[in-house]
């Protein structure tokens, strides 16, 4: 058995998974309007505040020889450390680190920061990690779009599950960028308004910045935070377009048809991608009611955090794990009305339920998609 | 069992598959020269090639290569199919032409065509495409080609659903490029035209170091 385990959120909403939880319980969002260094013009973005990481980081001696996503990393990843009381030097232990970008800021002409720029190649970022924590194994670097986070603990379990490591931490983050919002923009991507998953009159993807880590184990004594197991996980893509979903929801369909649910009555809901872009919502719709999943209500964590990219699946499902643990389905923040074609039920607030297990899904540029169900105990 | 059937090495202008070298340019030719060339010596139309970035047709084509003349597309179920890339310096590249678009704010125009090759996973997006594979996908990134990681990496998902996979090394930075592209499956294939090799870290690195 492998079970998801110890964890922490960095994001707009606080520094600890507990912060984050009881924010979005009380509908705090971490999307807000915003002037940012490099515009003139306000995009609602969702930051993590830079006063709050200087004075949690403020305990390292040299801060300056840490990069951002660093000092977050290295936070994330120390809490998980500190909670599971897991030796980063163990043979059977391994980092997987989830980015799209990592290091991105230091490819900016003005980036004034005096790291070493070859720490913008992503293993040498997570060279760095893996010095800072002393991993005896050189860390595993995924970068696989917006699905990066949730496959990230897909493959953890397939390592576990191979015998070749007990403990694998999963940490996935990604920062907001001139770079990133650049791109999306001329995407015509963006919204200017808190993002609004599902809903009739969504327009767009809000971005925002998040650390999170993961510690996934076969260790039954580290499993107490929630025993839940990762009961299956895989990928699959559309093998139709590299910019847009499959209009019919094919990879996604495929995913949720592999992971061999028995009992869809015992699912209390499917923690969706849910990006608020109209073609992404469109297909994730159809490909849930393909899979014959309609009943099993959805939610998209887009509207608190809008798209974290690399950190969006780890981020996802710890807050998944905290809605099983807590029996409390979250509201899936800016619905209002229904603006897809497939049936679904959107959860439109927080309610109490008597539930075993979860879906958690993942879509992304390339054609990419990922689906895992967790299950209690 | 699992087997490597076919595989193919782009380096220094030159293209070799199963070990034996199919086509090469001459020394001076510049990369975009090159793959153009490539490209025109496979003998195929797939216009969506030409919107491709460098690194992108890089590995498009060792795949191609790898893939002509053997029944990897006809005889495997591609829902089955896995495809895992690695490289060194992920979309390096083309997040510098991305960078450059957005310097100046006086000569600003990122573009969504740059942009979305701004992820080293739309290769095998493109892969997907071009034979309707939809099986496991993963982009990992290495300091240098890491043996170890792709060959233990697509022995577990060929033990979790995957039936086939394509495997490889794709990577285009300043001016230094490579592609090494291996074809796996779990059956035995009968074809006379492929090579029957058994998927292990010593037998990578030995078709990897002889190509």
């Amino acid at each position: 058995m492998i079970f998801a385990s110890y964890n922490n959120i960095i994001s707009g909403l606080g520094f600890s998974t507990d912060e984050n939880y009881k924010a979005i319980l009380n509908s705090e969002l971490a999307v807000k309007k915003t002037i940012l260094p490099f515009s003139t013009e306000s995009f609602c973005v969702a930051k993590i505040n830079e006063a709050d990481l200087k004075t949690h980081f403020s305990s390292f001696e040299n801060t300056e020889r840490y990069t951002k996503l660093e000092q977050l990393s290295i936070l994330s990843i120390q809490d998980v450390m500190k909670q599971s009381g897991i030796n980063p030097a163990d043979e059977k232990t391994l980092l997987i680190y989830s980015t799209t970008k990592g290091n991105i800021d230091l490819l900016e002409k003005n980036n004034a920061s005096h790291v070493d720029k070859n720490r913008m190649y992503l293993w040498s970022f997570a060279n760095v990690l893996k010095q800072h924590f002393n991993f005896k194994h050189t860390p595993i670097v995924l970068s696989n779009a917006c699905i990066s986070g949730l496959l990230a603990i897909i493959i953890a379990k397939r390592y576990i599950d191979s015998g070749a490591f007990n403990n694998v931490i999963v940490c996935g983050g990604d920062i907001l960028s001139e770079f990133t919002l650049s791109g999306f923009k001329s995407f015509n991507a963006l919204s200017n308004e808190p993002s609004k998953p599902f809903d009739a009159n969504r327009v767009g993807i809000n971005l925002g910045e998040a650390v999170s880590t993961i510690l996934i184990t076969n260790n039954k004594a580290l499993a107490k935070p929630y025993e839940t197991q990762i009961i299956s996980g895989f990928s699959a893509n559309d093998a139709n377009h590299i910019s847009g979903p499959s209009r019919t929801g094919d990879g996604l369909f495929q995913c949720l048809n592999q992971l061999g649910i028995t009992n869809k009555n015992k699912i209390g809901f499917i923690s969706a991608h849910g990006t608020a872009t109209p073609f992404n919502d469109e297909m994730e719709s159809i490909a849930i009611e393909r899979a014959n999943l309609s009943s099993v209500p959805v939610n998209s964590l887009k509207g608190y955090y809008g798209h974290t990219l690399g950190a969006a699946g780890v981020l996802e499902t710890i807050l998944s794990l905290e809605s099983l643990k807590n029996q409390t389905l979250i509201k899936s923040e800016g619905f209002e009305s229904l603006g897809v074609s497939g049936k679904i039920s959107v959860i439109d607030s927080f309610e109490k339920k008597s539930f075993d297990s979860f879906i958690k899904t993942a879509s992304g540029f390339g054609g990419c998609n990922a689906a895992a169900l967790f299950s209690k105990l | 069992m699992n087997n490597i059937i076919s595989y193919a090495h782009i380096k220094n202008n030159s293209v070799s598959v199963n070990g034996t070298q199919v086509f090469c340019s001459e020394k001076n030719t510049t990369l975009p020269e090159f793959l153009s060339e490539a490209y025109k010596s496979l003998g195929i139309s797939y216009p969506k090639f030409h919107k491709m970035d460098l690194q992108c047709k890089l590995g498009f084509l060792c795949t191609e290569f790898a893939i002509k003349n053997t029944n990897f597309i006809s005889e495997n179920e591609l829902d089955k199919t896995a495809i895992v890339i690695c490289n060194s310096a992920s979309s390096l590249q083309t997040d510098k032409l991305h960078q450059h678009s957005i310097d100046d704010k006086t000569n600003y125009f990122p573009s969504p065509a740059v942009f979305v090759y701004t992820l080293p996973n739309i290769i095998i997006g493109e892969l997907a495409i071009k034979h309707k594979i939809t099986g496991e996908n993963a982009f990992f990134v290495s300091e240098k080609f890491d043996v170890n990681l792709i060959v233990n990496y697509t022995e577990l998902i060929l033990n979790d659903y995957a039936t086939s996979a394509i495997c490889g090394w794709v990577e285009v930075d300043e001016d230094a490029y490579e592609a090494f592209i291996f074809l796996v499956e779990t059956k035995n294939n009968t074809n006379k035209n492929t090579i029957f090799k058994p998927l292990n870290e010593l037998v990578v690195t030995q078709i990897y170091n002889q190509s």
